[in-house]
């Protein structure tokens, strides 16, 4: 039997702040609390029937009183919200550096890919004090990515991804949930989130056997499934170059534009015809039920390899290579 | 019939010998086929206590499951377990409780009318929650549900391998008997009222429960609607919320809550109704700001359609929305914080006493504000990120809905009981039952805002051993709740043969119910009584000293 622990290990960069705003809110609920039962306590005891105390001079007009505490309540709230907003706008705003895992729900397991290729299941290996991105799928059922000592988590939705981060503080090894009932083994879709010291993480990350990274395996994909043939430098077809594209914003048809991420990548290879680049004619054909999550996502690194490469140099070297 | 039993007291009331228990005859077609509003109540009372015994062995063996870290059932049976609590619970015990039993038997009487405005309606109403109710345990015995009351989607349109259909369609025919009754009251509560009973003379009672009618209106035909397009995609395999077939995972979430946020309300609104009859009466006080209670149940009515976003804090919505839905949820909590504080307020300078009904009362308030408050918790933004989904929202909820609504479905239930049966309970053993409650709802719930928080995730049959110490306190809390559930199913039963005789207003209590015999007669008023005065003129009663 374990003993009675009060608090879950605090091991990310979200981890104090989430257990500030916890303060706060136990503070304020304390303080209501008290209120409420103290006055109730105290009414109930000195007013009970039969106690001999002065009742005279009761309150007449109440909307005085009724103004005053709903006012006092709804600005206690708003700072409240104001607070818990703040934090969720940044553990949704991951910094420029951040890493990309990608992971994967399943029933029921979780797989785990690094951008260098390697893989695992129900463990995730991360350096200490580097950000980290997560992206989550799920390939059936809707799953939730949990590290309560990350104070974080996030539905794993299929046909979607969702981001977020965290910055590991501590060493150590933390315990990793699925929070959303997925099916007959949902409590025990879970595992082990791994920190280690950034030498220790390379010489892990060295010691797997990588094979190809994502990206490398999402180019020969890119060939494949025939997405050079008007994507690539020599193409003839009228298609917008990707290299470069990644993290840039996208005029589409209509006048709107949108930011080129995993999520736009994502759905412009299932639903071309959902956000059409601008001056670019809707021809290319949906691969909605042709490529499974796992090569999507490598289609998605590739894709974002090319965002430092220019169009002219990228030519330059399909030039070089022999065409496949 | 039992004979009156002898008690020596002078002053035992005589009972009126024609009431509605003996009036159409005591056959059993007499009450299948009866319209008056006081029976089908009965009906429902017994129905709801069966299905509530049905959902409180569920939870009895999910707590008994989760005593070891490794669990005692197999993970399917866990499932099932689980997901036959909330189903019963939800649509067959709490959103029913309060409307079905008190405000079809009060309504009529707190305004001064015969009846509801349409009998054989209301008794479809009940035919159709009898019927939903069977169906729903037909798919439990051949088999069971695994998908969890909350019916999330792909699961359950594709993957689950239990009897979803037939869980959807007993949902799907609840949830008409709760629009017919809604509508039922909507009509009642403008139509029949008695001369002189205008809006603000209204009981909060009758006012809250005309306040959750309107969402059950409006909100149950959305739930039909997404009930429906499930069976849908998992019959016919059409793209409506898996992404696999073309659909939209969330877009059943959206739906889905629309209707199950509000159905929140529908379950506590009514509870509030009773509490704001209780205290007055138990403190001989006028309720503290009448009119602002009224509002803040309309208020509450209207506003709990805007927040049904905050259960999918984590699911994928924008940050916008999550800003927004955030706010919107605590503009929500203000309503519910007014309620509260007035009646704190109305207790004060009172002439209080602790009979049954206002033991139920107070402890409705202290778990309602502990409910309340950690919605706070759960509305904030960053807060959810890490809580959603694990013990800390099971306790949050459970302390509204079990804490809350049983408490005051309890405490309504001991105080018309007078009126109901027109006998009198064992006052002690009444008392015991409400402390009890108390105190074993809270060492079983409390606990697991802990657990929560340390990251124990809700729907697990097995657990992590580090939570196992908080685990064992909420199973003994559940054993301890279970005897405080179980005690008034006896001593009522006791009082109905051998209770003293009730009088017409034992608790010398102002509403119009009060003014005619216990048990009423079937048409309920002698005449049709004339309302001079606001509701709740209460008046101390003469302290024994000065008399």
């Amino acid at each position: 039997m374990g003993s009675l622990q009060l608090l879950p290990p605090t091991a990310s960069s979200h981890a104090a702040d989430m257990d500030w705003l916890f303060a706060a809110l136990l503070g304020v609920s304390a303080f209501i609390l008290l209120l409420v039962f103290g006055l109730m306590i105290l009414f109930c005891v000195r007013y009970r029937k039969g106690s001999r105390v002065e009742r005279g001079n009761r309150l007449g007009r109440t909307w005085r009183v009724e103004v005053a505490w709903t006012g006092l309540t709804f600005a206690a709230f708003l700072v409240l919200y104001f607070w818990g907003a703040e934090l969720y706008v940044r553990i949704h705003s991951p910094p420029a550096e951040a890493t990309d895992i990608y992971v994967v729900g399943k029933q029921w397991m979780w797989k785990i890919e690094h951008p260098g290729g390697q893989r695992e299941i129900d463990a995730l290996h991360v350096p200490v004090g580097k950000p980290v991105r997560l992206v989550l799928t799920s390939q059936d059922v809707i799953h939730d990515f949990a590290i309560p000592a990350f104070r974080i988590r996030q539905d794993a939705v299929p046909g979607r991804y969702e981001t977020l981060w965290f910055t590991p503080t501590e060493v150590g090894e933390y315990r990793l949930f699925c929070a959303e009932f997925c099916g007959t083994l949902h409590a025990r879709m879970g595992g082990t989130v791994v920190v280690m010291e950034p030498s220790d993480f390379q010489r892990w990350l060295d010691s797997q056997d990588p094979g190809p990274s994502l990206a490398q395996e999402g180019e020969a994909l890119f060939r494949s499934y025939g997405c050079s043939g008007c994507h690539g430098g020599t193409s003839t077809v009228h298609a917008p170059k990707l290299e470069g594209l990644f993290g840039r914003p996208v005029p589409l048809e209509g006048g709107r534009s949108v930011i080129a991420d995993d999520r736009y990548i994502r759905t412009s290879i299932l639903m071309p015809k959902a956000e059409i680049a601008a001056g670019y004619p809707p021809v290319m054909p949906s691969f909605a039920g042709q490529i499974g999550e796992d090569d999507l996502l490598k289609l998605v690194a590739y894709i974002k390899s090319l965002a430092d490469r220019t169009a002219a140099n990228s030519q330059a070297e399909s030039m070089e290579r022999p065409a496949q | 019939m039992m004979s009156a039993t002898v008690t020596g007291k002078p002053e035992e009331p005589i009972v009126a010998t024609k009431n509605y228990l003996t009036e159409e005859g005591i056959t059993l077609r007499s009450w299948l086929l009866t319209r008056d509003h006081k029976r089908i109540a009965i009906l429902y009372t017994l129905s709801l206590t069966f299905f509530f015994f049905v959902g409180g062995a569920a939870a009895t063996l999910i707590r008994l499951n989760l005593v070891t870290p490794s669990g005692i059932f197999t993970p399917d049976i866990y499932n099932r377990l689980f997901t036959l609590h909330g189903i019963v619970m939800v649509w067959f015990f709490l959103i029913p409780s309060i409307p079905n039993t008190m405000g079809n038997f009060l309504i009529p009487l707190m305004i001064g009318a015969k009846d509801l405005a349409f009998p054989r309606l209301n008794l479809l109403s009940w035919y159709l929650y009898v019927g939903a109710g069977l169906l729903a345990l037909f798919a439990i015995v051949i088999g069971g549900v695994d998908t969890g009351w909350t019916f999330y989607t792909p699961f359950s349109s594709l993957y689950s391998n239990g009897y979803v259909v037939l869980a959807l369609a007993a949902v799907f025919a609840v949830g008409f008997s709760s629009i017919l009754t809604g509508l039922n009251f909507i009509v009642t509560t403008h139509r029949m009222r008695a001369p002189g009973m205008t809006w603000y003379r209204l009981p909060v009672f009758v006012w809250s429960n005309y306040a959750t009618s309107i969402i059950m209106v409006l909100a149950t035909p959305v739930l039909a609607i997404t009930l429906l397009l499930v069976a849908v995609e998992r019959l016919l395999r059409v793209g409506i919320f898996d992404p696999a077939l073309g659909g939209d995972p969330l877009l059943f979430q959206h739906l889905f809550w629309f209707y199950s946020h509000p159905a929140v309300y529908i379950m506590i609104l009514p509870g509030f109704g009773v509490i704001s009859e209780i205290v007055p009466c138990f403190a001989r006080k006028p309720l503290f700001g009448y009119k602002f209670v009224v509002w803040s149940s309309i208020a509450i009515s209207v506003i709990g359609f805007f927040v049904w976003a905050h259960h999918m804090f984590v699911a994928g919505i924008s940050l916008y929305a999550g800003l927004v839905f955030s706010l919107l949820s605590y503009v929500i909590a203000v309503p519910s914080a007014i309620k509260v504080f007035n009646w704190t307020a109305t207790l004060h300078k009172g002439w209080i006493s602790f009979d049954a009904p206002m033991l139920y009362a107070l402890g409705f308030i202290g778990l309602f504000t502990i409910g309340g408050l950690t919605g706070l918790f759960v509305a904030n933004l960053a807060f959810d990120v890490h809580v959603t989904d694990s013990y800390f929202v099971v306790a949050h909820f459970h302390y509204i809905m079990v804490g809350g609504m049983v408490s005051a479905y309890f405490g309504g239930l001991h105080y018309w009981w007078p009126k109901v049966t027109g006998r009198l309970y064992p006052e002690w053993w009444a008392r015991i039952a409400a402390l009890l409650i108390f105190f074993g709802f809270n060492l079983t719930f409390f606990p697991q805002f802990i657990l929560g928080y340390l990251g124990m995730e809700r729907r697990y049959y097995a657990y992590p051993p580090e939570f196992q110490a908080w685990n064992i306190f909420s199973s003994a809390g559940a054993s301890v709740l279970a005897v405080g559930y179980a005690l008034p199913f006896f001593y009522l039963g006791w009082s109905l043969f051998r209770g003293k005789r009730a009088g017409a207003n034992p608790w010398a209590a102002t509403g119009l119910e009060w003014q005619t015999p216990s048990p009423p007669p079937t048409h309920n008023f002698d005449r049709t009584p004339t309302v001079t005065r606001p509701p709740y003129q209460y008046r101390p009663e003469p302290e024994p000293q000065d008399v």
